[in-house]
């Protein structure tokens, strides 16, 4: 039976849809959208959340001093999984649907690059709070829209090496590695920041996620003579390589990337997690300066389960994304509108702003990356804790 | 000096491999369909062992009761899995087995959680000496070979010297027949799937202290076992024992001799080579087809 529909009711069906559109454009106008895409669901959610919150508190702060442009900044998020894919669907719908004005994103390094054509595309800043791939912001653009508060996989390299070779005075490295794209991006460039140390390298080797045991790869190394590892691999991993190394008794330094920061590391590697030193930007139990006061007083107000700096965890996340939003409200204030292109150049405009890892100066005038080896911190875990090295006088000093 | 702990190692990892893998020849003699939702049983006993011991039950009592819950999940895997497709002549539960299998272990992840957990032991805290020489081993490692030829020889005593073991053999070499008998086929099938599922579970929970718990470790474990119910022949418990601690001595000694890098490339060649010279597997047996 056909139902007949009374013209008058398409008519206002029409007219009340245009509105709702309209009503719709006008909620966009009043606020300032900022897009996120990270893993807020599967095995790194945990370290999404952290991006999420450092976030969030430099929004509230932004806003609680009046917004920017007389607007109030609106975060929209989305779940990429950790999948390339579903990055690429998300950063689509947060540049042509939801108009954002700056996307952050990038846990993942593929995700990360799998968002850098499209944003470069839609000429919007994208803004990456974690993801370490060197490429990511070498990605060969002109101009180039990606910006990054964090570490670099190349300049991470370096740093291990000087690390190793400072405190441990290592003549001879291995690499133990873990078996991806990351593992093997970090290969080469620790191969090439050994070259440059005049260090021979004692061997390479690599290991898989599922891997349940790593006496046989951490066997060859020690019969190579290695004096040191240089670890490049997630948790779970890292600390399957402890594990072997104490079932073969094998005491041995280990310097690593910062994979072990991101979870449950001291659990899992037991009563010997602290042999591992690993690179960091932030503490949270580092030096007590006014804005770190500031932002753990709002993430204990905000987070019922933040009771102190030992529950900003992973705190490199939580650090990284607060000064990057922050450095983010500067470019659009310098641009004076949310035009893509303006807050691009807004980024390289920036001056002086005073954050919770250091006192940035220019960070974009000279390149897409605000840290550099001179602001990694070199850290430990102390029970559960991650806990910055006690080497006055060996770290490097932080950039004015 | 390296090599011992390797083969040690190789042996109780390829001894893991080969209780997953009897798991598969169990239910692929009894009816012809394989379990592949035994990666997730060994997780299911892993992620159990780790959540009963940490709400403060005692150590050999969350045990019992993982093995049992393994137990009833294979019953599962039997009823929504297999038993719909086996009555239709359907080897859709092929597919079935690996969505149930999926399933769970993204169930079992809400509850759990994403992040891998410790399983500590005291049989993995300390390496074995002999004398003044360490193996470089844990005791838990000396452990999984014996309890995975104690449960292998179990089972073949079971299925030779019990009228339940007799009568799952019958079932196997004649479902129509055992039926006229009056064997519960039904029944058996069933069985034949929880035991599958509780071996897998056992697994699990003896790998847990070696590495960690997480709802994904199944994955590679299941498929590494299938890879040794081939390679040993399905239809032949001996011979996947031999196929699982050949396939773990094999890892351990590749990685060991060439490097990680050529691990998995030479294992599986391996598997290929074996199974185009002997398509039956080491100790399987061809099927006769009437025509």
């Amino acid at each position: 039976m056909a139902i007949l529909v009374p013209r008058r009711t398409i008519l206002a069906g029409m007219i009340g849809g245009a509105a709702a559109a309209l009503g719709g454009c006008s909620r966009s106008s009043d606020r300032i959208g900022v897009g996120l895409i990270t893993a807020l669901t599967a095995q790194s959610a945990k370290s999404g959340e952290a991006i999420s919150r450092g976030i969030t508190i430099a929004i509230d702060e932004i806003n609680a001093a009046g917004g920017l442009l007389n607007r109030k900044l609106e975060l929209i998020r989305r779940d990429d999984e950790s999948s390339p894919a579903k990055g690429v669907i998300a950063a689509r719908e947060l540049l042509y649907k939801e108009g954002v004005a700056v996307l952050f994103g990038g846990l993942d390094t593929p995700v990360a690059r799998a968002i850098v054509p499209i944003a470069t595309a839609a000429r919007t800043p994208f803004v990456v709070p974690w993801a370490a791939g060197t490429v990511i912001t070498h990605n060969g653009t002109d101009p180039n829209y990606v910006f990054r508060v964090s570490a670099v996989d190349e300049l991470v390299d370096k740093a291990m090496v000087a690390f190793a070779r400072r405190t441990y005075a290592v003549r001879r490295p291995g690499l133990i590695l873990l078996n991806t794209a990351w593992g093997q991006s970090n290969e080469k460039g620790l191969k090439a920041a050994l070259a440059a140390a005049g260090l021979p390298l004692a061997g390479s080797e690599k290991f898989e996620h599922s891997d349940l045991d790593v006496t046989p790869q951490l066997g060859r190394l020690r019969a190579a003579g290695a004096d040191c590892l240089l670890m490049v691999a997630t948790v779970g991993p890292s600390a399957q390589v402890v594990k072997s190394l104490d079932q073969m008794g094998w005491d041995v330094p280990i310097v690593s990337h910062w994979g072990p920061a991101g979870g449950r590391f001291s659990e899992l590697a037991g009563s010997h997690a602290n042999r591992v030193k690993f690179v960091q930007t932030y503490s949270f139990f580092g030096a007590d300066t006014p804005v770190r006061a500031r932002v753990l007083a709002a993430l204990k107000a905000k987070y019922p389960d933040i009771t102190g700096p030992q529950d900003v965890t992973p705190a490199v996340g939580v650090a990284n994304a607060y000064d990057a939003m922050h450095l983010a409200g500067l470019a659009i204030a310098a641009a004076g509108s949310q035009d893509g292109e303006a807050v691009r150049r807004g980024f390289i405009r920036i001056g002086r702003y005073e954050g919770l890892i250091k006192t940035y100066d220019a960070p974009f005038a000279h390149g897409q990356d605000a840290l550099d080896e001179h602001d990694y911190v070199w850290a430990e875990f102390d029970g559960g804790r991650i806990v910055p090295l006690p080497l006055p006088g060996t770290m490097p000093s932080k950039a004015a | 000096m390296e090599v011992l702990p390797a083969l040690l190692t190789g042996l109780a990892l390829g001894s893991i491999y080969g209780l997953i893998a009897l798991g598969f020849h169990i239910t692929a003699s009894v009816c012809g369909a394989v379990n592949f939702a035994q990666g997730s049983s060994a997780m299911l006993g892993a992620v159990l062992l780790w959540m009963l011991t940490q709400a403060g039950w005692p150590v050999p009592a969350a045990v019992v009761i993982a093995v049992t819950a393994c137990a009833l999940y294979g019953l599962i895997v039997e009823r929504a899995a297999i038993r719909p497709f086996l009555m239709r002549k359907s080897d859709a539960w092929l597919m079935a087995t690996v969505a149930l299998g999926l399933v769970c272990d993204n169930g079992m992840m809400l509850v759990f959680g994403a992040e891998p957990r410790s399983v500590p032991s005291p049989l993995a805290q300390d390496a074995v000496r002999v004398g003044d020489i360490d193996l470089a081993i844990y005791p838990l490692h000396l452990l999984i070979p014996l309890v995975m030829l104690a449960l292998a020889g179990g089972i073949d005593l079971f299925r030779r010297r019990t009228l339940h073991g007799v009568a799952m053999l019958a079932v196997a070499q004649n479902r129509d027949a055992a039926a006229i008998m009056g064997i519960p086929v039904g029944r058996v099938i069933a069985a034949a799937f929880g035991l599958s599922s509780a071996l897998a579970g056992i697994a699990g929970m003896l790998v847990a202290p070696l590495s960690h718990v997480e709802t994904g470790m199944g994955v590679t474990l299941g498929l590494k076992a299938f890879a040794v119910a081939i390679l040993g022949g399905l239809d032949n418990a001996r011979g996947v024992v031999v196929a699982a601690l050949l396939f773990g001595l094999v890892e351990a000694l590749v990685t060991l001799g060439v490097g990680s890098g050529y691990t998995q490339i030479v294992t599986f060649m391996l598997v290929i080579i074996v199974l185009a010279v002997r398509p039956d597997g080491l100790l399987g047996r061809a099927k006769v087809r009437k025509v």
